[in-house]
């Protein structure tokens, strides 16, 4: 593993109440699919991260169960209607057990 | 041109080298999901319940240079209310080494029920998504994404 992986999540700061904001996330990783092969021949074993999850003040509003098949250095973008001011957790759960957090606030007026 | 003794130039003969190199990099080296693995994985998560056209609107190019990375883009047309909302979108390809591609978990907290990111296609094939609405009831959507290059290295 070369590369650490870091968060990088774009939320809107501020938004109105009933607006529909998009997010869009990134985190840098090879996402080893578990189908390559090394110069050996030896297939190089799985390591993905294989799930996201955005939490709202606590409350899981949306996930996404990524398979090999995700390209690496994962994007995902979504979308969440404002309600109250709060902060958003972002995880994200590696193969290997390790966990990405990102948490960004939201100011609703 | 200036031809060799054999009437064959270098430059002809470095053509055909890379072109049998390029031969052999597309040709199939892996198992492959087919379309009954699809049907399968489908099976397994909904048995064989009524799927409806329409909703769904799934966003891909019609051809990917570089199969690495190709966007995929899903919108299904929702109120997105408590009482009718989309639960789960599940994203699936027939023309890979496994199936899925990724499954979406929605609530009613994200307003619209629309996700986007990028995938790897190993070659040419069909994107099969799959919409399960609060209701219980299943919509599906299918498109072709013609690939140039997999996105499978080995």
């Amino acid at each position: 593993m070369s590369i650490k992986p870091t968060p990088r999540v774009r939320v809107p700061a501020n938004a109105k109440v009933g607006e529909i904001i998009e997010i869009k996330t990134l985190i840098s990783h090879e996402m080893e699919s578990g189908q390559r092969k090394d110069a050996a021949g030896a297939t190089i074993p799985r390591r993905i991260i294989s799930k996201m999850t955005a939490a709202f003040d606590g409350k899981v509003v949306f996930e996404a169960n990524w398979h090999p098949a995700i390209s690496a250095n994962p994007y995902q973008s979504f979308f969440y209607k404002a309600a109250t001011s709060g902060e958003f957790t972002f995880t994200w759960k590696d193969d290997d057990g390790s966990e990405y957090v990102s948490k960004n606030k939201l100011t609703v007026a | 041109m200036r031809m060799s003794r054999h009437g064959v130039s270098r430059r002809q003969a470095m053509i055909g080298a890379t072109a049998t190199a390029f031969a052999a990099m597309l040709a199939p080296r892996m198992s492959v999901a087919s379309e009954a693995t699809v049907a399968e994985e489908i099976k397994k998560l909904y048995s064989d319940r009524k799927m409806l056209d329409g909703k769904i609107k799934l966003d891909l190019p019609q051809i990917a240079e570089n199969g690495l990375v190709v966007p995929v883009n899903i919108e299904v047309d929702s109120p997105m209310t408590e009482a009718d909302h989309v639960k789960t979108v599940h994203i699936f390809a027939d023309g890979n080494p496994l199936p899925g591609i990724v499954s979406y978990t929605f609530s009613p907290a994200c307003g619209k029920a629309a996700a986007a990111t990028r995938m790897r296609l190993a070659q040419t094939q069909n994107i099969i998504c799959i919409a399960e609405m609060s209701n219980g009831t299943l919509h599906m959507a299918k498109a072709e994404v013609k690939v140039t290059i997999g996105g499978c290295g080995g």
